[in-house]
């Protein structure tokens, strides 16, 4: 079965005042283990389908599954429980709480599942050694360059072992090296640990790495390409 | 996480917080030294009323009481005096013979109250004595000495040496007068009681208006620490029982005699909370503003924790606990520079010697001694937390509204 599984999904923003049609009817679905980018002009709709896949908007028709629990059946609640324990986020920008050192950010999500003090630092100092960030686990994101920041919130995504990992433009504030830097290390962590990533991007370096690429024009998937890399 | 997250968000903008702190410190120094400050006033009045007026406790015949009539004795006063000397609280206890009457000079006439007193028992009742500031408190041989107040002897136009004339019904109820000879004035923080007060020696008004010396009509007990009155009237109820059944003497304390009194005591405690309260509400308003800055500041962080998976009753116990921080600091602070504030003034006094002329005719002296209970500063800070916890509600109601997705998009 598929991890995620979207069918037939509109979405209108503005309902009653202007209606935005932002997605029209988008079939998809995406296997474990899958490295796929979102790819289309800006307003096409890439940011509104991630939000829906990553369960932090709901479709206004057609329905989206998760290893088969349709997400519209969960209440508001059950939904924010479901995310805790089954999605990561690495979002533009934003992504760390800025009070915080790198080591607590990732400790973070442990945290809100519950996890002892002893196995959640153990945890969090494996996955930032394996992006490679350790050295700065005692540094606020302020302290950080951009990249660093975009590591560390890669690390967080990846601690509680989710199903997925939702990405929203997630070099779109780097430079190239580290937009590089940042794409090897994900499609490591693809590898590695078998994560399914989605990220949605304007950029042509992003798309390079991606093994598959869905192309949305105004709210339709109009391409779905598979790429061996 | 969550309250050291709290904790550091008070201080990603310190100055905002810091206003916050110094007006919740302000606020609760200007509460609590006042609420000291009219406390000492009221504590003052209560210890001067106790010391010169009423002494703690008071026996009389009740018909003294309704009719205010000399004849109306305390029945065995002698034997009960001597049986209220065996209480160790006790320090004093003083027979006296109290007349109501005239007192006139050449020029004017004044109502008044004469006590007739047993000067060295009444010395351990009353502070009188360490109130005269003209002559001397009725010494052993001089002949009819009187101590009066300083305004009566004003009113009429009287001075040391000078002959006071007395008025007032003897035991068979004809009217007779006799003249005292003016020995000492004195001078109480009361007006109103030095105006129509006179002491003379028992044995001087009891031959005016023909009592044996042995008697009296008010028994005035004083003992060494105002605390003790409730437990001392509950010994002496028990010791008089038979005569207070037959109504032949009650037995009252101070804030009995003086039930105004009693109630500005009481009064003084309902106003210091409702003014404690006062200022915290409109703190709370501040308070309130503050937290909604930092929560609109913090939208998109707000949107991306509850992407993340912080429900709403972590993301609101999240601002409350930064709203009771807030709000707590600041009242550590105020209560800190408060208990300085109130303990000085409790040791060296408020000097209010400018404003003690219009003071004294409320009862009051110059000098002011702070006081605040402990559970009035304990009360204070939980005050704090209550008012924070509500505070607090408006700003994180607003956080909750916020959706993830719509919230992450805000461009702050
Ligand atoms: N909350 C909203 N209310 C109204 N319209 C919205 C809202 N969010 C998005 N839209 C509209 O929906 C359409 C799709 O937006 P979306 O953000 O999904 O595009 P995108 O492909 O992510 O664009 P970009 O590449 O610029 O990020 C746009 O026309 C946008 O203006
Ligand atoms: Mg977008």
């Amino acid at each position: 079965m598929s991890i995620i599984q979207a069918k037939n999904i509109y979405k209108v923003y503005n309902e009653t005042h202007v209606p935005v049609h932002a997605l029209n009817g988008v079939d998809l679905e995406i296997e474990k283990g899958e490295f796929t980018a979102i790819v289309g002009p800006s307003g096409s709709g890439k940011t509104t389908l991630l939000n829906i896949i990553g369960g932090l908007d709901l479709p206004t028709e057609g329905d989206i599954f998760i290893e088969g629990t349709n997400l519209k059946t969960l209440s508001s609640r059950q939904l924010i429980d479901f995310r805790l324990h089954n999605i990561g986020f690495v979002f533009q920008a934003y992504n760390l709480i800025p009070v915080l050192t790198a080591l607590e950010n990732t400790e973070f999500i442990l945290e809100l599942q519950g996890v002892s003090k002893k196995e959640r630092e153990k945890r969090a100092m494996e996955i930032l050694k394996t992006v490679d960030i350790a050295d700065k686990r005692d540094h606020k994101p302020g302290q950080l360059s951009g990249g660093q920041q975009q590591r560390v919130a890669v690390a967080r995504a990846l601690v509680s072992q989710p199903k997925y990992i939702i990405a929203d433009e997630p070099t779109a504030n780097l430079d190239s090296k580290s937009t590089e830097e940042l794409l090897t290390l994900m499609k490591k962590m693809n590898e590695k640990f078998q994560t399914t990533f989605v990220f949605a991007t304007h950029d042509q370096r992003v798309m390079d790495k991606a093994r598959r690429i869905i192309t949305i024009e105004d709210g339709k998937a109009v391409k779905d390409e598979t790429f061996e890399r | 996480m969550l309250l050291a997250i709290a904790w550091r968000n008070l201080w990603r903008n310190k100055l905002r917080s810091s206003v916050i702190f110094i007006s919740i410190a302000v606020g609760i120094i200007g509460a609590i030294t006042s609420v000291g400050f009219m406390s000492g006033m009221v504590d003052q009045r209560e210890d001067a009323a106790i010391a010169n007026e009423v002494s703690n406790i008071q026996i009389h015949n009740p018909k003294f009481l309704l009719n205010d009539e000399a004849q109306y004795m305390v029945p065995g006063a002698a034997q009960k005096v001597s049986e209220i000397e065996q209480i160790p609280q006790v320090k004093g206890v003083s027979l006296r013979l109290k007349v109501t009457g005239m007192a006139a000079s050449a020029n004017a006439g004044a109502g008044i109250t004469i006590r007739g007193v047993n000067v060295a028992s009444e010395l351990k009742v009353s502070d009188i004595n360490q109130n005269v500031i003209e002559g001397t408190y009725l010494t052993q041989n001089a002949r009819f000495p009187a101590v009066v107040g300083q305004k009566l002897a004003h009113k009429l136009d009287l001075g040391l040496g000078d002959k006071i004339i007395i008025t007032l019904s003897d035991s068979s109820g004809t009217i007779t007068s006799g003249a005292f000879q003016i020995e000492g004035i004195f001078k109480t923080a009361n007006d109103q009681f030095d105006e129509s007060n006179v002491f003379v020696k028992k044995s001087d008004l009891a031959k005016l208006i023909g009592y044996p010396n042995n008697v009296g009509n008010e028994i005035a007990i004083r003992l060494n620490s105002n605390m003790d009155t409730p437990m001392v009237v509950n010994k002496l109820d028990k010791m008089m029982v038979g005569d207070i059944h037959s109504d032949k003497i009650i037995i009252q304390s101070w804030d009995q005699i003086q039930p105004l009194l009693k109630s500005m005591v009481e009064m003084m405690d309902y106003f210091s909370y409702l003014f404690l309260i006062i200022i915290m509400a409109a703190l709370a308003f501040a308070i309130i503003n503050t937290m909604l800055m930092a929560v609109m500041e913090r939208t998109r962080e707000i949107g991306m924790l509850m992407a993340l998976g912080m429900n709403k009753r972590k993301i609101f116990n999240l601002i409350l606990l930064e709203t009771i921080f807030l709000s707590i600091i600041g009242a550590f602070i105020g209560l800190g520079v408060s208990v300085l504030v109130v303990h000085h003034y409790a040791i060296y006094g408020f000097d209010l010697t400018n404003a003690a002329s219009g003071l004294n005719s409320f009862g009051y002296s110059a000098r002011i001694f702070f006081r605040v209970s402990n559970e009035f500063y304990f009360i204070s800070l939980i005050l704090v937390v209550i008012i924070a916890i509500i505070s607090s509600i408006s700003p994180a109601l607003k956080a909750l509204k916020l959706q993830p997705a719509t919230a992450i998009r805000e461009n702050i």
